[in-house]
């Protein structure tokens, strides 16, 4: 029962792993610890952005304020993490939340397009944090363990050492490469199975989903349409939040310019795993293996340009992103337009 | 009463800006000279050209988010011919007119691309315009190793800074681009068809109107208006960077267009509105400014600005 | 005996939008488990007082009363939690979702901690249909299914709210013969179990098979509420009109006259066309001077078979031969210029350009010929607009103002002389009275007549029937995407139309 269908979402984890096969093949050191933790650590504060971003764009909306919240709060939680970790993580992902509010006010009740609103709050956030940072970055405290949010490796201090021996065997194998994730990339994946969980098994997820779909119909349905969005918007907000606060921990010191480009590496990465911009149709998982693509193709890059086959600049990474994003927006299109001809048999 | 109200809705920008300039002649130092006005509309001279290209595409109900990669793009690219670096040039004159016209063709067709993308493929505008967001720039690094060109040639930079009755000639630039903008949103076909495209598609496609064609030219122009922005921009500092010419210039020119009372779903446009949003914007940040408010206050300011502009627009559309 | 108080009391309910008034001064009364009739003309405002009901709309003035309290609904979902559920005409779900999702969404049944149960969930779905002899994949997606399974799908979803009254609105409007019979049954069925209902529908005769009583509604007013015995259904269309019931039954209920046109040679034939998926054999012809109607089921293709004449959509295979000539037209661009014009069924949707005055809208298809240099010819263009708005009687305060306020009917004669300004010679015209007070109705009828006299060869999609049987001269008719009937204006009639549109031609 059920036949299965390769929807976009599952190729794009399929193009993923085939990836990363490659790779692993092609160059030393692919899968080796080192290189693992530092591709996880960058891209799980980018993961967490396009989780938020999954959520607001399978409710037909776009939120361009995640670069600068996350930017913001880092710089919030570095002023705050003399005083501890908690208070670090606390205090910045609340700004995140806080800012997700008012993303939420413009939207539901000043009925301003999300496009608008958040490009305003995203200019706010970007003057807020430069201000509160007076223009500089703000180191972080390395005083008390607030730093091992994003430097630490969360499991590894029960990482058994027969797992590093050589003939381990492929469990010894994987469970050593699992156990030496980074702190930053379970955050992430603790992430994104609650967001999986809760778009397929909540009632607040398939809300999400329908009023993507059909906000007239959804209102008229009598589902609580305000209050779903109101919520994505938070959503996306704390979850920049948190990804600032990672961000802030990893490098030390909360950056009020950086975050430039995230909310696009976001988009692309939701886009790239399946879920229509327009709303209504999405997977939490594709956008996990979209954001892991993109990441896994600018490491690629990196090592070419390691092994010296060709010199590509770190301009000509984002060219070669861009050339992807266009790719995979093709075929989308594509697949869309075969998908819609197939439904006219109504 | 009611009139009251409709006088303000349909001149609130012109109303506002008139405002600004008030309360700048009361509370602002060396406010009333000829040289702040001058500083005043350098400034804003850019953002209002590559504004009038994101009217026009906003008003069919699109976006460009690649303006700030094309300026890039024609500005990187100039100087590589008017300093010979590219082919030889008989002399200065040939080298500049180089340097002007091919920019603009590239950055032009780029901008053609762009409405390739969203005509052919039916891509939404938000993503089609994306990928040139991010590999655009990457394009005109790549083309200069993302070095800096300096150069010294008076005759280019005059396009920016040399001056025509006292008025920097790029404004004269800005006024022409402006004024011929107007004019085809109002009085030509062309313009009535941009409108409706922007208005009702499906009912502007019925009437015989070709939307792509519509499409196709709206990104081209916006295209173009960006080149034209680039070059001003490094004749007016008379050096090329390509990691920083226009950048950060699509929210700019989207927030002009907004404040100005574009319509952001499309189908209704004034282009004086843009221009009168860009002075708006650039009259409060002087105004913070010069009135030793931080510039990052700045933003915070610009982005309650555009809250508010269209929260304006809202209560006019019921 | 005591006196059974009315499960609904609307008394006095004044709707503005802008400055149209919807409603004024409407009232509806319904006792429990009884099924109310609600009729009147398109645009006489039944819409308007059921989405006040529902809570879709807040009223002006005017009080509600259910089940002997005020009523306060500011949304739909709190007029479902308190008792009244909507079935509206179009389909107001979410095709993305499934057919069960669809069916529980805002009452999802959930498991411990919040989680969903999908399994309970899909198989009380199965069950709900299985009740309307429904057996579809209850998993898919319902853009997967027919028009006619998702209007089920909706009205079963309306009915499992174990509501008190439950309002259809225009419910078998895309049904066949079978599928109505089970939405009848299931109607008595609800009376029976004590919920009442409000059907609303323009086909009359359905009225007879299910309802207690109708409440007549005309121009934002209640004209008349009577007994289904006590009034006939001449009666009936009579008070819709607001007109004498001596004079609907001699000159029928439109404004279509029953002279007969000249009609000349071939204008149009199409053969055979295939249309993406919902057309594969439709075929008819029109002469010059004649009105043909194109009818059927909503749901049978004829939208998509008319778009394909003009060639807003492609078809897939066919031919259309159109004055004489062959035609291979890819776009509307080239059928303009062939010589065709082409009204859309939603104005909003794809009519008017909201934000554009009358003047633009009006010559919109024209302006490439109103150029003087690539500038519009200001002048031409005033001296064509004036005298289309007093040769139509367009109601606007001026050229200039725009169509975004003036009324639906004038709205529509706008669009219509952005067709006739062209001097077309053939007219597609899909649904032209809808959503229109019954005076401009009866003008855009008569203009419809006019311009077949002088020579416009016309399609006309409606789905009243009145006017196809009124106003066409010969009637083709559409089923599953198929022409099966072709009747010349002797054969045609109520009866023979509707026969075929539920059967086709047996």
């Amino acid at each position: 029962m059920g036949r299965f269908k390769i929807t976009p979402s599952i190729a794009v984890v399929l193009v993923l792993v085939l990836l990363v096969s490659l790779a692993a093949m092609r160059y030393d050191g692919f899968l080796g610890t080192y290189n693992v933790q530092s591709v996880l650590r960058y891209i799980s504060m980018f993961s967490l952005v396009a989780l938020g971003m999954c959520f607001v764009i399978m409710t037909g909306g776009i939120d361009l304020s995640v670069g600068s919240v996350a930017a913001m709060c880092s710089v919030i939680s570095a002023l705050l993490s003399p005083y501890g970790l908690a208070p670090g993580l606390v205090g910045g992902v609340a700004a995140g939340c806080l800012a997700g509010v008012v993303n939420g006010i413009l939207i539901t009740q000043l009925r301003i397009l999300p496009f608008i609103a958040t490009l305003a709050t995203m200019l706010a956030a970007s003057g807020s944090g430069l201000l509160l940072a007076k223009n500089q970055s703000v180191s972080v405290s390395y005083d008390t363990y607030f730093t091992q949010l994003g430097q630490g490796d969360l499991f590894s201090f029960v990482r058994p050492e027969w797992v590093d021996a050589d003939g381990v065997g492929l469990f010894g194998s994987i469970l050593g490469f699992v156990l030496s994730f980074p702190t930053p990339a379970w955050i992430a994946i603790v992430a994104y199975v609650v967001g999986g969980v809760v778009i397929s098994h909540t009632s607040f997820g398939r809300h999400v989903l329908a009023v993507g779909g059909g906000t007239e119909a959804s209102r008229l349905m009598g589902l609580p349409v305000d209050r779903t969005i109101f919520s994505v918007y938070i959503i996306s907000g704390t979850l920049a939040g948190l990804a600032g606060v990672i961000l802030a921990a990893q490098f030390g010191a909360g950056q009020p310019i950086e975050g430039i480009g995230w909310e696009l590496f976001a988009i692309a990465s939701v886009v790239v795993g399946g879920t229509l911009l327009s709303g209504g149709k999405g997977s939490v998982v594709g956008t996990l293996a979209g954001a892991l693509l993109l990441g896994v193709i600018f490491t690629i890059l990196n090592f070419e340009n390691g092994m010296g086959w060709i010199s590509l600049s770190a301009y000509w990474q984002s060219v070669v992103r861009g050339v992807f994003l266009l790719v995979v927006v093709i075929l989308q299109s594509r697949l869309a337009r075969q998908d819609s001809d197939r439904m006219k048999a109504t | 009463m009611s009139d009251l109200v409709s006088i303000f809705r349909r001149y609130g920008v012109l109303i506002a800006l008139v405002l600004l300039i008030l309360l700048n002649f009361a509370i602002t130092p060396h406010f009333a000279t000829m040289q702040t006005l001058s500083v005043n509309l350098t400034q804003v001279c850019t953002i209002v050209i590559v504004g009038v290209g994101m009217t026009l595409v906003i008003a069919t109900g699109g976006i460009d988010l690649s303006v700030g990669a094309l300026m890039a793009i024609a500005g990187a690219m100039s100087p590589m011919f008017f300093t010979g670096q590219l082919i030889a040039i008989p002399n200065i004159y040939v080298g500049i007119a180089l340097g002007i016209v091919i920019p603009i063709i590239i950055a032009s067709l780029f901008g053609l691309f762009n409405g390739w993308l969203i005509t052919r493929f039916s891509i939404q505008p938000i993503v089609a315009t994306l990928v040139l967001f991010i590999a655009g720039r990457g394009i005109a690094q790549v083309s200069t190793n993302g070095d800096l060109q300096v150069f010294k040639v008076p005759e280019f930079q005059s396009i920016a800074i040399g001056r025509v009755l006292g008025v920097p000639f790029q404004v004269w630039i800005m006024v022409v681009v402006v004024g011929i903008a107007a004019f085809v949103l109002r009085r030509t076909v062309f313009g009535r068809q941009l409108l409706a495209v922007g208005g009702n598609e499906a009912a502007a496609r019925l009437s015989g109107i070709s939307v792509k064609r519509v499409k196709l030219i709206v990104y081209t122009v916006s295209g173009f208006c960006s080149a034209i922005a680039g070059l001003i921009v490094i004749a007016m500092n008379s050096a090329a960077d390509a990691n920083l010419i226009g950048l950060g210039m699509e929210l700019d020119a989207i927030a002009a267009v907004a404040v100005g009372g574009t319509l952001l779903n499309g189908g209704r446009a004034t282009i004086i509105g843009t221009l009168l949003g860009a002075l708006i914007i650039q009259l409060v940040r002087y105004t913070l400014l010069a009135n030793g408010v931080p510039d990052a206050a700045a933003l915070v300011v610009k982005a309650g600005l555009i809250v508010l502009a269209v929260w304006l627009q809202r209560q006019e559309r019921v | 005996m005591t006196e059974i108080q009315p499960l609904l009391v609307m008394k006095a309910i004044d709707k503005s939008f802008g400055n149209v008034a919807a409603l004024v001064g409407a009232d509806l009364m319904v006792m429990p488990a009884e099924v109310m009739g609600l009729v009147g003309q398109n645009g006489a405002g039944k819409s308007t007082m059921i989405k006040v009901l529902n809570g879709a709309f807040q009223r002006d003035g005017g009080t509600v009363e259910f089940d002997g309290k005020p009523w306060i609904a500011g949304s739909p979902q709190q007029a479902q939690r308190a008792g009244v559920s909507t079935i509206f005409q179009e389909i107001n779900l979410i095709g993305y979702r499934s057919v069960a999702e669809n069916i529980y969404l805002g009452r999802e049944i959930k498991r411990f901690a919040g989680f969903l149960d999908w399994e309970k969930m899909n198989a009380g779905a199965r069950t709900l249909l299985a009740r309307f002899n429904i057996d579809v994949d209850v998993t898919l997606a319902l853009e997967n299914f027919s028009t006619a399974v998702q209007q089920m799908v909706a009205i079963a979803r309306a009915v499992s709210f174990e509501a008190k009254l439950v309002i259809m609105d225009e419910p078998t409007s895309s049904l066949d013969e079978a599928e109505v019979a089970v939405l009848m049954k299931t109607i008595r069925q609800l009376k029976a179990e004590g919920v009442a209902v409000i059907f609303v529908t323009h086909k009359l005769d359905e009225l007879y098979q299910v309802c207690d009583r109708v409440t007549i509604m005309r121009d934002g007013r209640t004209v008349m509420v009577a007994h289904m015995g006590d009034i006939s259904k001449l009666q009936l269309v009579a008070s819709m009109l607001g007109r004498d019931l001596a004079d609907v039954r001699a000159r029928g209920a439109t404004a279509f006259n029953d002279e007969k046109h000249d009609i000349g040679g071939e204008l149009l034939e199409a053969k055979s066309l295939s249309v993406g998926r919902r057309v594969s054999d439709a075929s008819f012809d029109i002469r010059k001077g004649e009105i043909v109607g194109l009818a059927g089921l909503l749901g049978s293709g004829r939208t998509e078979t008319a778009r394909a004449v003009f060639a807003a959509d492609p078809k897939s295979r066919g031919r259309i031969v159109f004055g004489g000539k062959e035609r291979d037209l890819r776009s509307p661009a080239e059928a303009i210029a062939a010589g065709m014009g082409y009204c859309s069924e939603d104005r909003k949707v794809q009519g008017i350009v909201p934000d554009m005055s009358v003047a633009d809208n009006l010559t919109l298809a024209l302006l490439p010929a109103l150029t003087r240099v690539g500038t519009i010819d200001e002048a031409k263009q005033r001296e064509i607009v004036q005298r289309f708005i007093q040769d139509i009687g367009i109601k606007c305060s001026g050229p200039h103002q725009k169509i975004r306020e003036l009324s639906g009917g004038n709205q529509q004669k706008v669009l219509l002389a952005r067709w006739l300004c062209m001097n077309p010679k053939l007219l597609i015209l899909d649904e032209p009275t809808r959503g229109i007070d019954v005076g401009a109705k009866g003008e855009i009828q008569s203009l419809i007549g006019r311009f077949a006299d002088e020579g416009l060869g016309v399609l006309m999609i409606s789905s009243e029937l009145e006017e196809i049987v009124e106003g066409a001269d010969r009637v083709f008719v559409l089923r599953d995407g198929k022409t099966v009937a072709e009747l010349n204006k002797a054969e045609i009639s109520e009866q023979a139309v509707m026969q075929a549109m539920a059967h086709g031609a047996t």
